[in-house]
C-alpha cells in the first residue's frame, strides 16, 4: 500500500479537528458529563433493585412467570403493529407545545398494542378461555383469523335484524358454534378478540357494508 | 320512550327470544307433536326429499376407455369427533353422512373415510367414530388424519382399524392408502406431554408443529407396492394431506410431495383423493389429478395464496347455517381410472367436478363459479 502525500494531508487535518473538538468538550461540558454519570449509576442501582424484586416474584410464581407473549407468538403468527420509528427522526415537534416523542414512547406503543393482540390470539385459540362448552374455538373455522373480514362491518345482517358490528358477530359465534355466554362489549376478552382480529387484517382497506 | 314504540330490531329480538323461551318450555310430547306436524306440512309440499342426498344426473362428454366398467365410491371425511357428551353437533353430522351413504341406491362399492375421525385422538372419540361407521352398509376403507394419531401415535387407531398403509385391487384399478401426516419430532425437545403434542398438531395455524410428509419408509413401501403394476394401470391414491404443496402456514402441505409424485409419475392416470382441507379443491400436476373431500364438521376458508389454477372455489359458507359448506359425496370411477368427483353439500345443490374437467385442463365441463367468493 502506498501512502500518498494527499492522503497524509487529509489524515493530519482530521487529527487536528478531532483534537480541537475533544478539548472543547472537556472544557465546555465537563460538569454535565459528571451529572450524567451520577444519573447512570442511580439508574443502575434502581434497575438492580427492580431486577431482584422481579426475580423474587418469578421464584414465587413459577406458573405465571413464563414469557406467555413469546410463547403465543411462536405458536400463532401475529401481525406486528405499525412502525412509528420515523417519528423520532428530524426536528420533530419543533414549534409545537406537544409531540416530542422518545424512543421509549415508540417502544411502549408497540409493546402494549401488540400485547393486547397477542392476548386476543391466545383467547381466539382456546375454547376454555372463550367460555365454550363444546370444545370449539375460533381458529377451528378461522385459522389466523381468516374469513373474519372485520373491514366489512358495520353491515346489515338480515339474520340478526340489525346492523352488526364485529363484536356482534363475535358474540354470535360465541353463542352458536362455541356455545358459550355472550360477552359484554367492554369485556376484557372481547376487547382482546377484536384487537387480534383487526390486527390480522392489517393493510386491508376498510369497506363497511360489504357482503 | 312510550311502551308501544319499539324499533324493528328490538321487536324482532323480543319475538325471537319469546319463541325460543316457549320452545324450551314445551314438554317432550308436545314437542314431538309440533315437530311431526311441521315435518308433515313440509313433506306435503314436497320441499324436503326423504333423505338429504339429492339425485344427481351426470352427462359424460367423452367415453372413457379401460377394462372394467365404471363404478361408484362414496366418501365421508373430517368429522373431528369429541366424546358425545362434549359436542353432539359433530356426532350428529357424522350420523347424517352415514345415513346419506346408506340411502344410496345402488350402494357404492365401498366408502372412503378421509381421516380426522377424532378431534384429539382420544380412545373414546375413536371408539365413538368406529361405532357410527359400523352402521355403513358398504365396506369401509379408512385412513389416518393427524387428529387421530398424535395422542398415542396411532395405538388406538391401529387397534380399531388395523394397519394405516395398505393397497388393494378393484375392477381393474389399483387403490393405495397412505399415512401422509407424518411429522418430525418437535415434542421431545420441548418436553411436551402426549396431550400437548396432540393439541399442537390439532391447531391448523399452530406453527410449532412440523410439516406433514409421507416419509422415506412409506415411499419405499409405495415403490415396492407399485413395482408389479404396468404403467397403464389406473392408480387411485387415498391420502389425508393433499400430496402437493398448497399453503405451508396451515399445513395444506406434504413436504415430500415431489418425491411421492415422482413415484406416481410413470402411470398414465393417477387420482389422489385427500381429506384435511374441508373444501372443494381441485388440482392436476402432470398425470396426477387431485380432489379434496368435504368435511362433516366444519369448512375451512381457502388459503390466502397458492390455490391451484383448476380449483373452482365453493361459495363461502354462511355462518348462520351451521352445516353450510359441510357434506359428503361420491366418486364415480371410470374404467381409465379418472373420476367424477361429486360434492354433496348438505344445504346446497351438489356440485360435480367431472372427469373431463381435469382431463381437459379445465377447458371442458367447468363447474359453476361461486357467487360469493372468499374475502
Amino acid at each position: 500500500m502506498t501512502f500518498s502525500r494527499r492522503k497524509g494531508v487529509i489524515v493530519l487535518a482530521g487529527l487536528l479537528v478531532g483534537g480541537i473538538l475533544s478539548v472543547a468538550i472537556d472544557w465546555g461540558v465537563g460538569g454535565e458529563v459528571q451529572a450524567v454519570v451520577r444519573q447512570e449509576s442511580e439508574k443502575e442501582q434502581g434497575q438492580a433493585l427492580a431486577d431482584s424484586i422481579m426475580a423474587q416474584w418469578t421464584r414465587e410464581n413459577p406458573d405465571r412467570a413464563s414469557d406467555w407473549i413469546a410463547e403465543e407468538k411462536e405458536r400463532h403468527t401475529v401481525q406486528p403493529p405499525a412502525d412509528n420509528s420515523d417519528l423520532l427522526s428530524g426536528g420533530q415537534g419543533e414549534g409545537h407545545a406537544y409531540g416530542e416523542y422518545t424512543e421509549l414512547d415508540v417502544l411502549m406503543w408497540a409493546r402494549e398494542a401488540e400485547k393486547l393482540v397477542v392476548e386476543g390470539s391466545r383467547i381466539f385459540h382456546d375454547a376454555e378461555a372463550l367460555g365454550g362448552t363444546v370444545g370449539v374455538s375460533c381458529d377451528m373455522c378461522h385459522p389466523h383469523a381468516s374469513n373474519t373480514h372485520p373491514e366489512t362491518y358495520p353491515k346489515f345482517q338480515t339474520q340478526m335484524g340489525r346492523v352488526a358490528l364485529l363484536r356482534d358477530m363475535i358474540n354470535w359465534c360465541i353463542e352458536q358454534p362455541v356455545r358459550g355466554e355472550r360477552m359484554e362489549p367492554d369485556d376484557a376478552r372481547m376487547r382482546a378478540l377484536e384487537a387480534y382480529i383487526y390486527a390480522q387484517r392489517k393493510g386491508t382497506e376498510l369497506n363497511y357494508g360489504k357482503h | 320512550m312510550k311502551q308501544g314504540l319499539k324499533s324493528v330490531e328490538t321487536r324482532y329480538m323480543e319475538e325471537r327470544d319469546e319463541f325460543f323461551r316457549a320452545l324450551r318450555k314445551l314438554d317432550r310430547r308436545s314437542f314431538i307433536k309440533l315437530s311431526t306436524a311441521a315435518l308433515g306440512a313440509v313433506a306435503a309440499h314436497g320441499i324436503i326429499p326423504p333423505n338429504s342426498f339429492q339425485p344427481v344426473t351426470l352427462a359424460y362428454g367423452q367415453t372413457a376407455t379401460g377394462t372394467g366398467g365404471s363404478f361408484r365410491i362414496a366418501y365421508i371425511s373430517d368429522s373431528h369427533l369429541y366424546e358425545k357428551d362434549v359436542n353432539d353437533r359433530f356426532v350428529r353430522a357424522l350420523m347424517r353422512a352415514v345415513d346419506d351413504v346408506n340411502a344410496l341406491d345402488p350402494q357404492p362399492d365401498f366408502v372412503f373415510y378421509g381421516g380426522d375421525l377424532a378431534q384429539l385422538g382420544q380412545p373414546k372419540e375413536l371408539e365413538l367414530g368406529a361405532g357410527i361407521l359400523r352402521n355403513l352398509r358398504a365396506p369401509l376403507k379408512i385412513m389416518v388424519g393427524e387428529h387421530d394419531w398424535y395422542l398415542d401415535m396411532g395405538e388406538k387407531w391401529k387397534q380399531l382399524f388395523g394397519e394405516p398403509t395398505y393397497s388393494w385391487d378393484h375392477k381393474g384399478i389399483h387403490f393405495v392408502t397412505l399415512l401422509s401426516v407424518v411429522e418430525k419430532d418437535f415434542w421431545t425437545e420441548r418436553g411436551m406431554s402426549p396431550m400437548e403434542r396432540m393439541k399442537t398438531v390439532a391447531g391448523l395455524d399452530n406453527s410449532v408443529q412440523s410439516p406433514f410428509s409421507v416419509g422415506e419408509s412409506q415411499r419405499e413401501w409405495l415403490r415396492n407396492d407399485l413395482a408389479r403394476y404396468s404403467d397403464d394401470t389406473p392408480v387411485v391414491v387415498f391420502s389425508h394431506s393433499p400430496l402437493y404443496k398448497l399453503y405451508r402456514p396451515w399445513n395444506f402441505w406434504t413436504d415430500d410431495a415431489e418425491e411421492v409424485q415422482a413415484i406416481l409419475n410413470r402411470f398414465r392416470n393417477v387420482v389422489v383423493l385427500h381429506g384435511h382441507t374441508h373444501q372443494m379443491l381441485t388440482n392436476r400436476i402432470g398425470n396426477i389429478h387431485f380432489h379434496g373431500f368435504l368435511a362433516t364438521a366444519w369448512p375451512w376458508p381457502y388459503a390466502p395464496e397458492g390455490l391451484p389454477e383448476l380449483t373452482i372455489q365453493m361459495t363461502r359458507p354462511d355462518p348462520f347455517n351451521s352445516q353450510d359448506g359441510c357434506g359428503d359425496g361420491e366418486v364415480q370411477v371410470h374404467p381409465d381410472g379418472l373420476v367424477d368427483k361429486v360434492y354433496n353439500f348438505w344445504n346446497r345443490n351438489p356440485l360435480t367436478v367431472a372427469r373431463n374437467y381435469t382431463a381437459s385442463w379445465g377447458r371442458e365441463m367447468v363447474p359453476p363459479r361461486p357467487n360469493r367468493a372468499s374475502y
